[in-house]
C-alpha cells in the first residue's frame, strides 16, 4: 500500500476500506452519501410516527396509543422529520455538489465535516432513546415551550443534549459550506457566476450561523429553569413565559427557511435543464433568496400572534410577514418565465420539480392568509397551520429533495435510475400527499385544534381521508427505496452529460466522478456555464 | 426483473385495499363536510370570515394566473412539440413589475386587516368582565363584576367515552369532546371582555364562533372582547398543546336574554352558597362512594386513570399506594387533594368539602384500595383549617 501512496506527491488517494473508510472518512463524497443514508432512515423513522398519528386519527375515540404517547408522537415525528431527515438532506446534497460545482477538489474542512455528520446518529440516539424511558419522550411539542416542556420526565436533559448537538453539528456543518465556497471556487468561477444551489446553501450556512447559538441559549435558559432554580421562564420567580417563545421564533423562523432555500436552489437548477433553457433572472433569484434570508429575522412574533402582543408590535410582524411574499413570489414568476418559450422533457426530477412550485405556491397562499393577524386568531393552533406547514415542507422540501436525489443520482452511481418505476413513484407521492393534506384546510377552518389525539364527531369524515392519504403516501416511499438501491447496484450506465440541457461544472466530470473531484482546478469560463 | 414484479403485485394489491376501505367506511358517504370557517355570531367574527375570504379569493385569483401561465407553458413549450428553446434570460423591467404589483396586492390586503386589527383590540367599554382561566384540563371563569366563580369540566359521557377502548360510540355521545358539565353563560347584546390567564402551562381560549383564540398564560392577563348578537350554544375547545389532556378541555358558551343570565347568576350562586354549607351531614359509604367516583371522573381520571394506576414516571398509581390505603395517612391524603403537591394541582377551591370527602372515600375503596374508611365532610373542613 505504501509503494502506491509513494507514486503521487501527496497522500491524498489514501483510500481506506471497510467501515474504517465510513467512520473516518473526509471525502465529501463519502461523508455526503452518509447524510443521505442517515436522512432517508431518518425519513422512515419520523414517517412512521406520523403512521401512528394518522392511525389514532382515523376516527374519534381514542384506539391505538394513549394521549401522552400520541404528544410524544407529535413531538418526535417534528424533531426527526426537521433536524433528522430534511436538514441533514441538505447537507448531504451540499457535501456531495458544492465541491464539484464550483471545480474544487473536497470540502475546505474535511474533518470537521467527518465530525459534524458522526454527531448527528449520537444526538438521535439520545433523542428517540427517551421513548424507552420512564415517562416516556417528550410529549410538550417540538416547540419546547415552557412551563408545559418543564414537566417532561427523565427525558428532558435528553431532549435539550440532543438539540445541543444538533446545533453544534449544524453550525459546523455551515461553516465548512461557507469556508469552502468562498476560499476553493475555480478561477473564474465567481460569485455571480455560481450555480443557484451553491448560493442558496451560502446563504443557508449564514442562516444556521445566526440563529442555530439562539436555540442553543433558549434550550439551556430552560435547563437551568428545571434543574438550577433560575427562573427564566418562570412567572411566579419573576420570569416570563413568553420570552421563550420570541427567543424560540428568533431561531424558529429562519429555521424553515434553513429548510426551503436550499430547496429553492435545487429547483432552479432543474427547470433550466429540462426547459433547456438557462435560469430566467439570476441575479433577481439570487438578490430575492438574499432577501428572504434578511427578512426571515424580522418576522418571527407571526407565530406568536395570539399571546397577546402590543397592536404595534403585531403590525409590524404582519406587515413584515406579508412582504416576504414579495421576493418569494419573485422566485416563482422567475420559475415558469425560465419555463415560458423552453423545449421542455419532463424526467422525474422535473415532475417533481414542476409540483413543487405548484405545491409550495400553496403553502405559500396559506402562508399569506396566516401572515394576516386578525384572520390569524381564528387560524392559528388549527389544522390550517398543519396543511400550511405540510405544503411547503413536505410538497415543498422533502419533493425538491425527492427531485434532487433523480437528477443527481446517476452522476453519483454512473447509473440510470429506473425512469418507469420512478415515475410511478412521483405520481403516488403527488397525488396522496394532497390526499392527505389538502383536507387538512377544511379541518383547520372548521375548527380542528393541532396535535388532539380525539376529536369530535364533525371532524370525522376529512380525518378519514388525511389518513387514507397518509397511508398511501408513507407506503408510496418504500418505491423510493426499492429505485434508489436497484440504482446503485446496477442499471443503464450514465454518461458525464446524463441530461441533455444540463449545465455546469459537475456534468464535465465522469459518472460516477473521481474520487477527488477536480484534482486540478478546471477553467470556467462563462460558456461553460451557459446555454 | 423478479424485484420490479414484487413491487408492482405489492403496489396493486395495495391500491386494491385503499380503494377498499374508502367504499366500505360508511362515513364517507354520508357525511358533513364542513369546508369553511364560520361566520360566527359577534360583528367581529363576521369581519374575520370576510376577511379570510378575500385574502383567499386574492390568492386563489393569483393561482390561477400563475398556475395558468405554467400549464401553458407545459402543454405547448414542449420538446416532444419539436420547439427550439428561446434564448432570453432576464428582463429587468418584468422583475420591477412583479416584483411592484405582489407589492401592491399586499398592501390592499393590510389596511383593511389593520383596521379590522384595531377594532378587535379595543376593549374599553366593556359592560360585563370574565376572566377565564385554563387550568390542566378545564377551565374556571370568575365573573367579575358578580362575585361568581364556576369550574368547567369535560361532561362526564364524554370522558368515559374517550377512554381507550371504552367501546362506546363517540357519535353517541352528546357533542362528543365539545361539551361541559357547566356551560359559561352570557347575555346577548352585551360587550363583554373575556381576560385569560393560566395557572399551570400555557392554554388557548378559543371559540371559533365569537371569531377570535388567545393564549392563556400563566403570569400573563389578556384582553379580548366579544358582543354576541345571537342566542345559542357555541362551543369550542383548548387550542395550545397543554399536556395530555389537552384535546379534553372544550369550552361551551351559551349566550342567553340578558334577563335569563341574570337569573342565571342569582341561582347559580344559591346553588353554590348550598354546596358549601353542607358540611355538618353524615353521608353513608354508598353515598359517599357514588358522589366520589362522578368528582374522580370528572377531576381525578384524567391522570390517575379509571383503573387507578396512572402513568408510570408522570402519575402516580392509586390503587394500591400507601397514600391511599395506610390509616395514619388519611390526613395527608385530604391535604393533598385540597393543596395539590409538585404537579398535582390543588382542588380546595372548586370542589366543596362533601366532594373532596366523597372522592377520598372513594379512592380508599375502590379497585385494590379495601380499607373501609369513611371520610365525612366535616374531615375535610377540619383539613382545610390546618
Amino acid at each position: 500500500m505504501s509503494t502506491i501512496a509513494h507514486d503521487h506527491h501527496d497522500h491524498h488517494d489514501h483510500k481506506p476500506t471497510g467501515i474504517k473508510r465510513w467512520l473516518f472518512s473526509t471525502n465529501h463524497k463519502d461523508i455526503g452519501t452518509m447524510y443521505l443514508v442517515f436522512s432517508l432512515i431518518m425519513f422512515f423513522i419520523g414517517g412512521s410516527m406520523a403512521m401512528i398519528i394518522r392511525a389514532e386519527l382515523f376516527q374519534p375515540g381514542l384506539q391505538f396509543v394513549d394521549p401522552q404517547f400520541y404528544n410524544s408522537m407529535v413531538t418526535v415525528h417534528a424533531l426527526v422529520m426537521i433536524f433528522g431527515a430534511v436538514m441533514p438532506a441538505g447537507v448531504g446534497l451540499a457535501n456531495w455538489m458544492i465541491p464539484i460545482m464550483i471545480g474544487a477538489p473536497d470540502m475546505a474542512l474535511p474533518r470537521m465535516n467527518n465530525m459534524s455528520f458522526w454527531i448527528l446518529p449520537f444526538a438521535f440516539a439520545l433523542l428517540l432513546g427517551t421513548l424507552f424511558m420512564e415517562g416516556g419522550a417528550p410529549a410538550g411539542g417540538w416547540t419546547m415551550y415552557p412551563p408545559l416542556v418543564l414537566q417532561t420526565g427523565k427525558a428532558f436533559p435528553f431532549l435539550i443534549f440532543a438539540v445541543h448537538f444538533l446545533g453544534v453539528s449544524s453550525i459546523m456543518g455551515a461553516i465548512n459550506i461557507i469556508a469552502t465556497v468562498f476560499n476553493m471556487r475555480a478561477p473564474g468561477m465567481t460569485l455571480m457566476r455560481l450555480p443557484l444551489f451553491v448560493w442558496t446553501w451560502i446563504i443557508t450556512a449564514f442562516l444556521l450561523i445566526a440563529s442555530m447559538p439562539v436555540l442553543a441559549g433558549a434550550v439551556t435558559m430552560l435547563l437551568t429553569d428545571k434543574y438550577f432554580g433560575t427562573s427564566f421562564f418562570n412567572a411566579a420567580g419573576g420570569g416570563d413565559p413568553v420570552l421563550f417563545q420570541h427567543i424560540f421564533w428568533f431561531f424558529g423562523h429562519p429555521e424553515v427557511y434553513i429548510l426551503i432555500l436550499p430547496a429553492f436552489g435545487i429547483i432552479s437548477q432543474i427547470i433550466p435543464t429540462f426547459a433547456r433553457k438557462p435560469l430566467f433572472g439570476y441575479a433577481s433569484m439570487v438578490y430575492a433568496t438574499a432577501s428572504i434570508a434578511i427578512l426571515s429575522f424580522f418576522v418571527w412574533a407571526h407565530h406568536m400572534f395570539t399571546v397577546g402582543l402590543p397592536i404595534n408590535g403585531e403590525l409590524f410582524f404582519m406587515y413584515a410577514t406579508m412582504l416576504i411574499a414579495v421576493p418569494t413570489g419573485v422566485k416563482v414568476f422567475n420559475w415558469v418565465a425560465t419555463m415560458w418559450k423552453g423545449a421542455m422533457t419532463f424526467e422525474t426530477p422535473m415532475l417533481f420539480a414542476l409540483a413543487f412550485v405548484i405545491l409550495f405556491t400553496i403553502g405559500g397562499f396559506s402562508g399569506l392568509m396566516l401572515g394576516i393577524t386578525p384572520v390569524d386568531f381564528q387560524y392559528h393552533d388549527t389544522y390550517f397551520v398543519v396543511a400550511h406547514f405540510h405544503y411547503v415542507l413536505l410538497t415543498g422540501a422533502v419533493f425538491a429533495l425527492m427531485a434532487a436525489i433523480y437528477y443527481w443520482l446517476p452522476k453519483w452511481t454512473g447509473h440510470m435510475y429506473d425512469e418507469k418505476l420512478a415515475k410511478i413513484h412521483f405520481w403516488l407521492s403527488a397525488i396522496f400527499s394532497n390526499v392527505l393534506f389538502f383536507p387538512q384546510h377544511f379541518l383547520g377552518l372548521a375548527g380542528m385544534p393541532r396535535r388532539i389525539p380525539d376529536y369530535s364527531v364533525q371532524f370525522a369524515d376529512f380525518n378519514m381521508v388525511s389518513s387514507l392519504g397518509g397511508f398511501a403516501y408513507g407506503i408510496s416511499q418504500l418505491l423510493f427505496v426499492y429505485i434508489v438501491i436497484k440504482c446503485v447496484l446496477g442499471g443503464k450506465k450514465a454518461t458525464g452529460q446524463v441530461w441533455e440541457g444540463a449545465r455546469g461544472l459537475e456534468w464535465t466530470l465522469s459518472s460516477p466522478p473521481p474520487f477527488h473531484s477536480f484534482t486540478k482546478p478546471p477553467k470556467v469560463t462563462k460558456a461553460l456555464m451557459d446555454y | 426483473m423478479h424485484l420490479n414484479k414484487c413491487m408492482a403485485r405489492f403496489l396493486s394489491n395495495f391500491a386494491v385495499i385503499l380503494s377498499a376501505l374508502f367504499l366500505l367506511s360508511p362515513d364517507i358517504l354520508h357525511a358533513a363536510w364542513g369546508l369553511n370557517m364560520t361566520q360566527g355570531a359577534t360583528p367581529i367574527s363576521h369581519d374575520v370570515y370576510n376577511m379570510h375570504m378575500t385574502s383567499l379569493y386574492v390568492c386563489t385569483a393569483i393561482g390561477i394566473l400563475v398556475f395558468g401561465m405554467m400549464f401553458w407553458s407545459i402543454f405547448h413549450h414542449r420538446k416532444s412539440k419539436g420547439v427550439k428553446p428561446a434564448k432570453f434570460s432576464h428582463s429587468t423591467t418584468v422583475e420591477i413589475i412583479w416584483t411592484l404589483i405582489p407589492f401592491a396586492i399586499i398592501v390592499s390586503l393590510a389596511i383593511p386587516a389593520t383596521k379590522l386589527l384595531a377594532r378587535m383590540d379595543d376593549t374599553s367599554k366593556s359592560e360585563i368582565t370574565i376572566k377565564a382561566t385554563g387550568y390542566q384540563w378545564k377551565w374556571k371563569y370568575d365573573y367579575i363584576n358578580e362575585d361568581l366563580t364556576i369550574y368547567s369540566n369535560l361532561a362526564t359521557d364524554s370522558v368515559e367515552a374517550s377512554q381507550r377502548d371504552s367501546g362506546i360510540d363517540p357519535k353517541t355521545t352528546d357533542n362528543y369532546l365539545r361539551n361541559t358539565d357547566t356551560a359559561l353563560v352570557l347575555p346577548v347584546g352585551k360587550k363583554i371582555r373575556i381576560m385569560t390567564t393560566a395557572s399551570d402551562v400555557i392554554h388557548a381560549w378559543w371559540v371559533p364562533d365569537l371569531g377570535w383564540k388567545r393564549d392563556a398564560i400563566p403570569g400573563f392577563i389578556n384582553d379580548n372582547w366579544t358582543i354576541i348578537n345571537k342566542e345559542g350554544i357555541y362551543r369550542g375547545q383548548c387550542a395550545e398543546i397543554c399536556g395530555k389532556g389537552h384535546g379534553y378541555m372544550p369550552i361551551v358558551v351559551k349566550a342567553v336574554p340578558e334577563k335569563e343570565y341574570l337569573a342565571w347568576v342569582q341561582e347559580t350562586k344559591l346553588a353554590l352558597k348550598s354546596k358549601k354549607d353542607s358540611g355538618d351531614k353524615e353521608l353513608s359509604m354508598d353515598e359517599l362512594k357514588t358522589k366520589g367516583e362522578a368528582v374522580y371522573k370528572a377531576n381525578c381520571l384524567a391522570c390517575h386513570q379509571a383503573n387507578g394506576q396512572g402513568i408510570k414516571g408522570v402519575f402516580p398509581a392509586l390503587d394500591g399506594s400507601p397514600l391511599a390505603n395506610l390509616k395514619d395517612r388519611i390526613p395527608e391524603h385530604i391535604h393533598q387533594v385540597i393543596y395539590g403537591k409538585n404537579n398535582m394541582p390543588a382542588f380546595g377551591e372548586q370542589l366543596s368539602d362533601t366532594d373532596i370527602a366523597a372522592v377520598v372515600t372513594y379512592e380508599r375503596n375502590v379497585w385494590g384500595n379495601k380499607t373501609g374508611d369513611i371520610i365525612q365532610p366535616k374531615d375535610v373542613a377540619a383539613g382545610r383549617k390546618k
